[in-house]
């Protein structure tokens, strides 16, 4: 067991600092929530400069077009932007941290070379098309059928809660290609390009007011054989490697952050008086054993990674990812209730800067698998207990 | 960044296992348990003795000098003294091993004073500590007692005379008053339990070269966490054992979900408690001590609920080995860091400059907030 770092990743450490010191400020300010269209190109212009200094796709292989650091490198990375203020994944979420992985993975050569570049050059932004009006945590039993035609299939359905589904140039689409199969068996995983005719964009409004996710309508829409990722029907593997890419590192430099928003709410405490309230304040130092603990609990699964492929990150994230997530998506809500505490009656300001993150912590125990599927990922595929309805 | 077990570690976890199954096997904790049961001295209904529960001095001895024969005290003492040479993040794991067959005895204190006190490393001198007023287990039965008063260490002995009594009443007389402790009929019927109420001055103190008494009590907070921890792994494998055997309506009750997820909650507590106590080995910092005692404590204790609750009827029995389990939580998470010096430390650490403790890289400041400093 050891915590500290090598020679060679203290040197990337600095090199980063430096050139984060350097690069952040010359950056264009951020534009408002709900302009997704002036978020998109915020999201990806930081991409693009991530690209230049050679920091995009850092732990992806190199024939995919990254860096193939280290997963120890990768974590670095996350905690210093956090950590320096940073731009967030934001618009390529998808892309960057689940859809770009696993065709990494699963992908042919050409697949890897027409998709993988632009993302990681922050040209296109991807989108999910997983969830269905009637297939959310049961995503097996998903209806959008696909229908071959010669070279394409024809699609037909409709995908719901489709995260920056306005901005999206590419969406990964999960559709049924064998509708007499069992379940899991007749399903393919396909990249759509969002422009294709047919696809309808409905934006759904969220509680917190804005407009991030939305519903798609596909109506006989036109998608070329080429575009399947993994083979006709293989598609329920290709998609539970997505998922442990969703639920394994996707979140893991927001644990930085929460760490960071729970040092300034003590700083307000203490300035507005709150402070004096001991019950507050050992709630404040709970949460800091909590958020603490969840990033001891990243470095050793980054260190199982690093194990598994010392060369890489092309490892797949393994079970675990659901340990992290259940407890991360918990504390993430107690963090802001705690704010709300802090803060006082100006919490219901929806205007205060702090709202709009506690009203979205909300979703964090519901997408990428709610809390309840997550238990029973952990009862039955890690405590190997009883398959139970 | 390597934060895994090494080879050597996971030798050293499989071989404490080999050694503790065979020295304390769940027999042994049960003839314990049940000396202190009903009908025993210091169970229910029991007379109970001075010192609290049934586990005498006698009994104590005798597995110290086991212990002490297979180097359990010795383990960080340089080889040329007859030690191991290990370090602390191996000590964690022997001692989660011993949290994990509920080992009774003043194992932190004892470990804490290999080197400091004669005897100790090789279990011929049983020593106890405390660092405030409160509990103090052992006490009756101990050659010494490490006073970890905020900055200062002392060493108070017990001179029993030429003729130690076997069963450790001759002490009694000397240590209880000088510390102004009451016995009282411990909860937990393997820790035998005096209350201090006040500290003495400074009688029995022995001057002399002794080492960090911060640093002191921050390894018996760590080393008391790894207990806890031991402690939490073992009763989500009792709980998941007996819901896979345990049927009701014609099914195993693991299969269902309300059970299932109460079971997943209880391993994702000592999973993170884990890491946090792997962590704060390596580090030993004041911020990560800190939160592997708080979150070692909360899994011990929540999970050894949870297994009683899942073990149903039986669990509430006294021949279940859930609440052995339970009560030596209760006493280990009122020793050392509190809940409340934890939290109140942690919240006067995030006022300091971030990103303490985050990173261990060069150049990072590391919070040192001390307990004392509230
Ligand atoms: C902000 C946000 C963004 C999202 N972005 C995307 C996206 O980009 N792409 C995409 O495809 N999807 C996205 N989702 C959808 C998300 O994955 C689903 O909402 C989630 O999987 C739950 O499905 P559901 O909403 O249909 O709830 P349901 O499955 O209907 O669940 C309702 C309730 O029943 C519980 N439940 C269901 N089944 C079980 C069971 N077997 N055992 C116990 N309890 C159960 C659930 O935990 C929940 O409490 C997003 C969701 C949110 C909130």
């Amino acid at each position: 067991m050891d915590l500290t770092f090598t020679k060679e990743e203290e040197e990337f450490r600095r090199r980063l600092r430096t050139w984060l010191r350097e690069t952040l400020p010359k950056l264009p300010a951020k534009p408002p929530p709900d302009q997704w269209p002036a978020r998109r190109a915020y999201d990806c212009a930081w991409q693009r400069a991530l690209y230049d200094a050679g920091y995009a796709g850092l732990h992806w292989p190199t024939d995919a077009g990254g860096q193939g650091a280290t997963p120890t490198q990768h974590l670095i990375f996350l905690e210093e932007t956090e950590l320096a203020g940073a731009p967030y994944v934001g618009a390529n979420f998808v892309g960057l941290l689940h859809a770009g992985p696993t065709i990494a993975v699963e992908g042919t050569a050409e697949q890897r070379a027409r998709w993988l570049p632009p993302i990681l050059r922050g040209e296109e932004v991807w989108c999910q098309g997983f969830s269905e009006p009637d297939a959310g945590s049961d995503l097996a039993s998903l209806r959008t059928r696909a229908v071959r035609d010669s070279d394409a299939y024809i699609v037909t359905g409709s995908k719901i809660w489709t995260s920056h589904a306005e901005v999206a140039d590419w969406c990964e689409l999960l559709v049924r290609t064998d509708a007499s199969a069992p379940r899991h068996r007749g399903i393919s995983w396909l990249a759509m390009p969002m422009d294709a005719p047919g696809v309808t964009v409905r934006p759904l409004r969220t509680l917190a007011g804005s407009t991030e996710f939305a519903e798609l309508f596909l109506d006989e829409v036109r998608i070329p054989l080429s575009h399947r990722v993994g083979a006709e029907n293989d598609g329920w593997r290709v998609t539970m490697v997505t998922l442990s890419y969703e639920r394994g590192t996707a979140f893991v430099g927001e644990v930085v952050a929460c760490r960071r928003t729970l040092a300034r709410l003590a700083r307000t405490a203490k300035e507005n008086g709150r402070w004096d309230d001991a019950v507050l304040r050992r709630r404040l130092g709970r949460l800091n054993a909590e958020f603490g603990a969840l990033w001891r609990l990243t470095q050793w699964n980054v260190s199982a990674a690093e194990r598994t492929s010392p060369g890489g990150g092309s490892a797949v994230p393994g079970v675990g990812g659901s340990v992290f997530k259940l407890r991360y998506s918990e504390a993430r809500q107690e963090l802001y209730e705690a704010a709300a505490e802090v803060i006082g009656p100006e919490a219901l300001d929806a205007g205060h800067p702090w709202t709009a993150d506690r009203l979205s912590a909300l979703s964090y125990t519901i997408a990428a698998g709610t809390s309840q599927i997550q238990q029973n990922i952990i009862a039955e595929r890690i405590l190997g207990l009883p398959k139970g309805r | 960044m390597e934060f895994q077990l090494n080879d050597d570690q996971r030798a050293l976890r499989t071989g404490t296992r080999q050694l503790l199954a065979a020295l304390f096997p769940r027999e042994r904790l049960r003839a314990m348990v049940d000396a202190g049961g009903p009908g025993g001295a210091g169970g229910p209904g029991g007379a109970g003795r001075p010192g609290g529960a049934a586990v005498d001095g006698a009994s104590v001895r005798e597995l110290w000098r086991e212990l002490g024969a297979a180097g359990f005290f010795s383990l960080r003492l340089p080889e040329e003294r007859g030690g191991t040479g290990l370090g602390l993040p191996e000590t964690v794991l022997v001692f989660e091993e011993a949290g994990r067959v509920l080992l009774p005895g003043p194992l932190v204190a004892t470990h804490l004073a290999a080197g400091l006190v004669e005897g100790a490393a090789e279990g011929r001198a049983l020593v106890t500590a405390l660092d405030r007023p409160g509990p103090v287990e052992h006490l009756a039965s101990a050659d010494a007692v490490l006073l970890l008063d905020r900055a200062t260490l002392r060493i108070l002995r017990t001179d029993p005379g030429p003729d130690p009594d076997p069963d450790g009443d001759a002490c009694t007389a000397v240590l209880p008053r000088a510390l102004r402790a009451r016995s009282v009929r411990a909860v937990d019927p393997t820790t035998p339990l005096h209350l201090v109420s006040q500290l003495p001055d400074d009688a029995g103190a022995v001057p002399g070269e002794l080492p960090d008494a911060v640093r002191l009590r921050r390894e018996a907070a760590l080393l008391t966490a790894a207990l806890q921890l031991g402690s939490a792994l073992r009763t989500v494998e009792m709980t998941v054992a007996h819901v896979k055997a345990r049927s009701q309506f014609g099914r195993p009750v693991g299969s269902f979900q309300a059970v299932q997820h109460l079971c997943a909650r209880m391993f994702v507590r000592a999973e993170i408690a884990r890491c946090s106590v792997y962590a704060a080995s390596l580090t030993v910092t004041f911020g990560d001590v800190s939160r592997a005692k708080l979150l070692a404590d909360t899994a011990a204790v929540r999970n050894a609920r949870d297994c009683l609750q899942l073990h149903g009827g039986f669990g509430f029995t006294w021949d279940a080995d859930v609440h052995p389990h339970l009560k030596r939580a209760w006493v280990r998470a009122a020793q050392w860091q509190s809940a409340a010096e934890a939290e109140e430390g942690l919240a006067e650490e995030l006022l300091n400059e971030f990103p303490a403790g985050l990173s261990t890289g060069p150049g990072e400041v590391v919070a040192n907030v001390e307990i004392s400093s509230e």
